[in-house]
């Protein structure tokens, strides 16, 4: 020990954390010297603005003559409002006695018995809840959507699978699309598409894509390479070995897609009403607007209720062993259910009966009102608490200090995490927010995401690590994790709001209850993927619990946990936009604002511009820790 | 190498397989004489086959044997272009290999020449049935008729009763032989074996190398068969080539390699055979001696020295070692003791 203190040379040594804490300092005193000076505030007559505004007042005008529209853009919104109409003159004919015997024979295929007994239960419950017609509309256009989403996923996601190259250039891109919060696709849509069915099925569309295309090429790229040579070997055309041994082999992985593909269209189909899409949107959108939770409940229960009826029934498919069919009594009994069914199409009228609906909304006012005012001490405490303490002095910080040195930090940050090339990205961004006009409402929402992310972490962490550890709480807690998982994103405002009112802390609350659960899950799984002979042996050199957690298993789950953090930024961003609804503010406002005042277009469309500029920003500055190869990694691939 | 191509089943001439994006360069140059790991750190391709020539004769077991990572499963895929060759020509019953067009080359995959993989590559949605007819199926056979040839196949390689089964329903070893069954079904002429035992269990192994014995002899057909399995190379291999490095260090017959290794390689591969296993009494016969009683048992040249030894045992008189009816030498207890305890004296 001595030796080593005499042989080191006298030249001073700073400690490791003496660079970025002078860093530190110097940004802080370089705040306290700028403060209030190049803020950006906000103007809502900003030339951009206005632009924009212009640009969709000339495109309304001229969606009949200029060729662009005429000749293809319109032809779209046709045949996407064609195939829509179709799904709903259908289900409409089939009317609830034939949806449900089809759905039930459906189930019944998937999952036997206890799958169509759900099925049946769920139509039904969609007329309990006196929301038959939305809840028909949502299913077309849901159906509508994944339909396309699978027609072009499909076999582009095959294609990234056989072709590495078509792989580099289709991934990131569907990165971006991926952190794209859902506001965003509305505002280009409806300048393009204008509003209604059609826009929404798009938007729905392009927002469910991504899994389709992703899952698909995981599936063809995972398909056993012998079975592939073995196929070649014996003289199979291209096209032979596609269909006998690419696709049934990645069958069950692409009932995967099919289901994600599926939880994103739902997920999205009701923030689609915003552009006039039908459905079940409509209530939720006017419940979030009216801050009347009565109103959206049951519109919110019915989706839930279709969300779990569709991921089971895909999930039972994907999880098919690679030769299992419905047996001959599986295919009789589904038989027997559409048949009946069908049948009783005639006889039953067609849509739900009146006198078996029940009418809630009124009951589910009172409950919120008798919650808001019976927990009002604890439930204001907490919000006073975090406004006060931590929300304003942020926003504070961050709409005082001048917008140069936001973006110095912005880059030395991402550049510190990630390297350059990520910091070049990140700062692009930033100064692209910078010129659309729209900083001060940036900021703010900046705000909400980082204080979300942070209560996010903290409580994904200690969950995941005390599910890692305890098999007994894991059991418990995973099913909630999956129940949670499978629900659509504004479903978490419905409690939010029902607690908070609409303020900004009811979009962060909404937000933590968002992302915890994936957080949690990829800590957990981080933490128990580390290899049990390493845990072994930790354990046998005597290491304490305690240890055990701090030396071997943290450190090892480090590219988990670090993807968490992603994953939970990126989430936490698309829910606090969406709370704009709730109260939120700043840009997820701006973009409802957009929708609802024809002249505040611009300014929406431009939000939502800067919500993926955010987003993208906010994911480049932590994806590195996840990605960035390590050093040996680096020189061998070099 | 002289005999005239088409009396050799499968003839390939100097061939090369470059991997990595500036194949083409290497082999115009001087580096493709460079050893495989500074090519690498020269210029990141892997040259995994290195002028490679031999012939197989119809009917023959030839045996590629190497460690892993010594290119033989890339020069056996090179074989039927699985793996596209850098350079070099390749025959299969005369035709050339590397001239063929897309449907040609399927149609010779089709027919003449069929492969069994290590990891079996079995389709696991398909009946056993169902993947033995594969490539009938792909043929575009009819169904009936693929099904009937599927069904004798499986019964010679012993698979009776599970044609309904699917492929995880079976042990590694039935699997393997519903793989045997799939490149047999379509009754080519050559049939190449990429390690189809390495993993199996060693007493599963042996049993399908006695299939594989059997089946030679059944059906008669050209193998060519890789494997890092010195004793399974022996055992099946009529000649053997040994790979090191992406280039044939020897090929020869089992006894050319253990009395005679070409370099220290082979010598160090074959120094736990028994000699006297592999052997014939030819490597250690003597001209007699001009006062040697010629009155001992007579045995033929080919016989293993392992065999002769209770002979020997029991005569007084030195053996005589026979071709056909002409004296090659004599072997007597001292030639044979002293053979038998060189391995012991060595080690």
């Amino acid at each position: 020990m001595s030796t080593t203190a005499v042989s080191t040379p006298s030249r001073l040594r700073l400690p490791r954390w003496a660079a970025p804490a002078g860093i530190a300092v110097l940004f802080v005193v370089a705040y306290l010297v700028f403060r209030g000076t190049a803020t950006l505030p906000h103007d809502k007559e900003a030339p951009q603005f206005l632009a924009v505004t212009g640009l969709r007042e000339w495109i309304d005008d001229h969606r009949n003559d200029n060729p662009i529209f005429l000749y293809f853009l319109n032809y779209i919104r046709l045949f996407v409002g064609q195939l829509y109409d179709l799904f709903e003159v259908v289900l409409y004919a089939l009317g609830w006695p034939g949806i449900t015997g089809v759905l039930g024979a459906l189930g019944w295929l998937a999952g036997g018995r206890r799958l169509a007994l759900l099925a049946v239960a769920s139509v039904s419950a969609f007329g309990v809840l006196g929301l038959w017609e939305p809840s028909v509309d949502t299913l077309a256009l849901v159906a509508v959507a994944v339909l396309l989403s699978l027609a072009i996923g499909i076999p582009l996601g095959v294609w990234a699978g056989l072709s590495p190259r078509a792989r580099r250039v289709i991934t990131p891109v569907l990165d971006v699309m991926q952190i794209m919060p859902t506001f965003a696709y509305l505002a280009p849509l409806a300048l393009f598409f204008h509003i209604g069915a059609p826009a929404g099925a798009i938007a729905t569309m392009i927002y469910s894509i991504p899994p389709a295309i992703r899952i698909t090429a995981l599936a063809v790229s995972q398909v056993s390479p012998t079975a592939v040579e073995a196929s070649t070997s014996l003289g199979a055309t291209r096209a032979q070995t596609l269909f006998k041994v690419y696709l049934p082999l990645a069958r069950p992985t692409m009932a995967l897609a099919v289901n994600q593909t599926i939880m994103m269209a739902l997920s999205m189909v009701v923030i689609a009403n915003l552009i006039s899409a039908p459905g079940l949107g409509g209530d939720i959108i006017r419940g979030l607007s009216r801050a009347q939770v009565g109103i959206m409940l049951p519109a919110g229960v019915a989706v839930v209720i279709m969300a779990v009826l569709l991921d089971r029934m895909t999930m039972a498919v994907s999880k098919r062993g690679p030769h299992a069919r419905p047996g001959r009594f599986d295919w009789a009994a589904a038989g027997v259910l559409a048949v009946a069914g069908l049948a009783l199409i005639p006889v039953l009228p067609k849509t739900w009966p009146e006198n078996l609906t029940v009418n809630v909304v009124s009951e589910i006012n009172d409950a919120v009102r008798w919650a808001e005012n019976n927990w009002y001490a604890v439930t204001t405490f907490v919000k006073d608490v975090t406004t006060e303490g931590l929300l304003n002095p942020l926003q504070t910080l961050f709409t005082s200090a001048p917008w140069w040195l936001v973006a110095l930090a912005v880059l030395l940050l991402a550049w510190r995490v990630s390297g350059v090339r990520p910091a070049l990205t990140a700062l692009g961004c930033l100064l692209a927010i910078l010129l659309l006009g729209i900083w001060h409402h940036t900021m703010q929402t900046l705000t909400t995401v980082v204080i979300a992310v942070l209560v996010t972490l903290v409580i994904g962490l200690l969950l995941g690590v005390a599910a890692a550890r305890s098999p007994r709480y894991s059991a418990v807690q995973r099913p909630i994790l999956d129940a949670a998982q499978t629900m659509p994103a504004f479903v978490y405002l419905l409690p939010a709001l029902a607690l908070f009112g609409t303020t900004r802390f009811t979009a962060i609350f909404a937000s933590v209850i968002y992302a915890v659960p994936p957080v949690v899950r990829l800590v957990e799984d981080g933490i128990k993927g580390v290899p049990p002979t390493v845990v072994e042996a930790a354990a046998s050199a005597g290491s304490t619990s305690g240890q055990l957690l701090w030396k071997v298993q943290l450190p090892m789950a480090r590219r988990a946990i670090l993807l968490a953090a992603n994953q939970g930024i990126v989430m936490t961003l698309a829910m606090v936009v969406v709370g704009g609804l709730v109260g939120a503010g700043a840009l997820g406002y701006d973009v409802v604002v957009g929708f609802s005042q024809r002249a505040d277009f611009g300014m929406g469309f431009i939000a939502g511009i800067a919500t993926v500029l955010l987003g993208v920003m906010l994911d480049r500055i932590t994806q590195g820790a996840d990605r960035r190869p390590s050093p040996r990694r680096r020189r061998l691939t070099s | 190498m002289g005999d005239s191509p088409d009396s050799a089943a499968i003839t390939v001439e100097g061939l090369w397989k470059v991997f990595g994006s500036r194949a083409r360069k290497v082999l115009d140059s001087e580096d493709r004489h460079l050893d495989q790991a500074t090519l690498r750190d020269k210029t990141g391709c892997t040259a995994a086959v290195r002028d490679v020539s031999f012939e197989v004769r119809p009917g023959e077991v030839f045996v590629v044997m190497g460690l892993s990572g010594s290119g033989k499963s890339t020069l056996v895929r090179c074989l039927t272009r699985l793996i596209e060759p850098s350079e070099g020509r390749i025959s299969i019953d005369g035709e050339d290999i590397g001239a063929a067009s897309p449907a040609r080359l399927r149609e010779i995959r089709r027919h003449h020449v069929s492969m069994v993989f290590q990891h079996f590559g079995l389709l696991p949605h398909r009946k056993v049935i169902d993947n033995v007819a594969y490539g009938l199926e792909v043929q575009g056979t009819a169904r009936a008729a693929r099904h009937e040839r599927a069904a004798e196949i499986l019964s010679l390689v012993g698979l009776d009763g599970h044609a309904d089964a699917y492929p995880d329903q079976l042990s590694g070893g039935m699997q393997q032989r519903v793989g045997l069954a799939r490149a047999l079904a379509v009754d080519p002429r050559v049939m190449l074996f990429d390690e189809p035992f390495s993993a199996l269990d060693p007493l599963i192994r042996r049993d399908m190398q006695a299939e594989v014995i059997r089946l030679h002899r059944e059906v008669g057909k050209t193998m060519v068969f890789i494997t890092h399995d010195l004793s399974e190379a022996l055992k099946l291999g009529e000649r053997i080539a040994i790979m090191r490095a992406g280039s044939i260090v020897q090929l020869g017959t089992a006894e050319e390699l253990v009395g005679a290794p070409a370099d220290d390689y082979v010598a160090d591969f074959v120094r736990d055979v028994p000699r006297s296993h592999v052997l014939s009494l030819r490597w250690i016969c003597r001209a007699p001696e001009p006062d040697e009683p010629l009155d001992g048992p007579a045995l033929p040249v080919t016989t293993l020295i392992k065999e002769a030894v209770g002979a020997c045992a029991s005569s007084a008189s030195p053996l005589r070692v026979m071709d056909g009816e002409e004296l090659v030498g004599v072997v007597d207890r001292v030639d044979l003791l002293g053979f038998l305890s060189e391995r012991e004296a060595a080690a």
